[in-house]
């Protein structure tokens, strides 16, 4: 693209650059009267994301005052830093920040492996009706709420009736208190991802693999490439900037956390914190459960301006390397 | 050659089917978990605990959800309503925007989809949004505020843009302009009539985030009466005074021996009935908002 428009003076991309400014004399009240009809169908969009965004982002000086629902949010006290300080002091800031970014680095790593895997070996399958059929239930727990899930972890693990103990009890073995295992739900969360999760990406790479050309699988199969071959040395490469679009969307939202699957796996179970808090579910239950208002605006400032950070390094270094898979 | 090669196909395709079908039997798991223990005899699951296959069959837990039906039933209804208006007013608004941004004509275009997306790189946290709509704009305990906050979202904006993008050729807005239609018109005539798999695609999305929304029942709701339904599901599961609310509810005693373990299992299956009904015939229209939402726009 960027080459072309070097070679040839006249190509259309350069025109517009010349009448641009030209255009931009009359101005954004010009442009408010003659599309009126657009800014008016635009409107509930731009007053939602006003209310429900930019207004709010005001709220953040509610991490520097000391809280008080009854007064406004101005004249409440200053207290600086003091909240942030708080919040540093309770030692809960690197474990939940390593937390967050562990687990998120973990479900991209393993989901996108799972889900290349399977999309390449479903896209194998030769028999029709099971291809759809597969692909349909590993679909199927994207559709499921979150709720749902806290259902089967209690169907499963629940101690004096869960499907594990029942069939640890059948072989005589001694039964399991998961709750009392912080260790195992680190493995049960990235489990349980992977169950609600890997339809959504396989589908993206299934339709990344069915738009990948016969001819060169039968090009292939003529120079004498068996099946494994064909994968490695087509379908992989071929799917490689479909995993780059999906893995710089992840990294740009690494600091926020899986509220609902953390949440609905753990709960306010303190035993499981160690292992399983991350930013998202501390600021939950700092604003509902121990009403600590300060630490809980602080950290969630912290997630914001702290993920903010990243996404736009991330972006720069992307957009160094490779332009076109730029985020904006 | 040839028959070296058609031996790693068989070799292929035995590894193939294999993991496809452990992983595809891995996901249907927990779903047979639930509906076997729906539908086992209470008792048993207390003393044998859960199993695969229902050791003793029992409707117990159905006919108990059933005898006393309000609770669940004003569940479904504030869900049924948050989800109806949701979806409606969600796909006009949303519709309405992408149609905007999507228009060449429309300068600051870029201007305002920028405004749209830079919500998801950067926000205020959880607890100024949350005094937003308690302090200020005073929707505590309302059915307000189970709708308007699932409303738009950034994801479903630029879905559509990119859908009517493809939908509608630009030659069709300049014909129209010249026979003298405004833009609304356009929009309302032409456009949405184009675009109907996409408008099935974002509602679907729309529907499926209120249907299983949880969340905002557990931040903006204190009134038991109108919770929604998953938030319903949620107290019962994480209750143990179920029963007791129940019997409180419908002034019956209930005594000892009320199915709790299979009556949680079967509200389970009764909450999320719908989607399982439904799931066959919608899922399509996901994939294709998948794999169009997929493509940069």
């Amino acid at each position: 693209m960027k080459a072309d428009l070097v070679a040839s003076p006249n190509a259309p991309g350069k025109k517009k650059r010349e009448e641009l400014p030209l255009k931009k004399k009359k101005g954004f009240l010009h442009e408010l009267i003659t599309n009126r009809i657009m800014f008016l169908m635009l409107l509930p969009a731009i007053v939602f994301f006003l209310i429900n965004s930019y207004i709010p982002m005001v709220g953040i000086y509610y991490a520097f005052v000391r809280f008080d629902f009854n007064t406004s949010l101005f004249n409440s006290q200053f207290v600086g830093l003091e909240n942030f300080k708080f919040l540093w002091k309770s030692g809960a800031l690197g474990r939940l920040t390593l937390n967050t970014f562990g687990y998120n680095l973990a479900f991209i790593v393993i989901g996108n492996m799972l889900a290349i895997t399977c999309a390449i070996l479903v896209s194998e399958l030769r028999i029709k009706w099971l291809k759809k059929l597969t692909q349909s239930i590993m679909f199927l727990p994207y559709f499921i709420s979150f709720v749902i899930l806290s259902v089967i972890v209690y169907n499963m693990f629940n101690y004096e009736t869960g499907f594990l103990n029942t069939m640890l009890k059948t072989f005589h073995m001694e039964p399991v208190d998961m709750y009392s295992k912080p260790i195992m739900w680190v493995f049960l969360i990235i489990i349980f991802y992977l169950w609600k999760n890997l339809g959504y990406s396989m589908v993206i790479y299934l339709a990344a693999i069915t738009g990948i050309s016969e001819e060169y699988y039968e090009a292939a199969k003529i120079d004498g490439a068996n099946i494994f071959q064909r994968i490695w040395f087509i379908t992989l490469p071929m799917l490689k900037s479909t995993f780059v679009m999906l893995l710089l969307f992840a990294l740009g939202s690494i600091m926020k956390g899986q509220f609902d699957l953390f949440y609905q796996l753990v709960g306010n179970n303190g035993l499981l914190y160690n292992t399983t808090d991350i930013l998202d579910t501390y600021v939950y239950r700092s604003l509902k459960v121990t009403f600590e208002m300060g630490m809980a605006t602080a950290a969630g400032v912290y997630q914001s301006v702290f993920g903010f950070v990243l996404i736009m390094t991330v972006n720069y270094i992307i957009r160094k390397v490779n332009d076109e898979y730029a985020l904006f | 050659m040839k028959i070296k090669d058609e031996k790693y196909h068989r070799l292929f395709q035995c590894i193939a089917y294999t993991v496809v079908l452990l992983i595809t039997a891995a996901c249907l798991f927990p779903f047979l978990l639930i509906i076997s223990a729906s539908l086992t005899d209470n008792e048993t699951i207390l003393t044998q605990g859960y199993h695969l296959i229902p050791p003793a069959f029992s409707l117990e837990g159905y006919r108990m959800v059933f005898q006393f039906p309000d609770e669940v039933l004003r569940a479904y209804g504030v869900t049924g309503l948050t989800t109806v208006v949701g979806t409606l007013g969600g796909l006009f608004f949303i519709t309405m925007a992408g149609y905007v941004l999507q228009r060449k004509s429309f300068k600051y275009r870029n201007q305002f989809a920028f405004f749209i997306y830079f919500t998801t790189l950067f926000g205020g946290g959880l607890v100024p949004w949350y005094i937003m709509y308690t302090k200020y704009l005073n929707l505590m305990d309302t059915y307000a505020v189970l709708i308007i906050p699932g409303l738009m979202s950034p994801f479903l904006i630029i879905l559509m843009k990119n859908f009517i993008k493809s939908a509608v050729p630009e030659e069709i807005f300049e014909s129209a302009q010249i026979d003298g239609a405004n833009e609304f018109t356009i929009y309302a005539r032409i456009v949405l009539q184009l675009s109907l798999p996409g408008l099935a695609t974002i509602g679907l999305f729309l529907a499926l985030h209120y249907w299983n929304d949880w969340f905002s029942s557990s931040m903006f709701i204190n009134n038991p009466h109108m919770y929604q339904l998953q938030y319903y599901l949620y107290n019962v599961i994480n209750t143990i005074s179920f029963v007791t609310q129940m019997g409180a509810s419908s002034g019956v005693s209930l005594g000892q021996d009320i199915p709790t373990e299979s009556t949680k299992m079967a509200m389970a299956i009764i909450v999320t009935g719908p989607i399982l009904l439904l799931y066959p015939f919608v899922q399509r229209y996901f994939v294709k908002g998948l794999t169009i939402g997929a493509v940069k726009g």
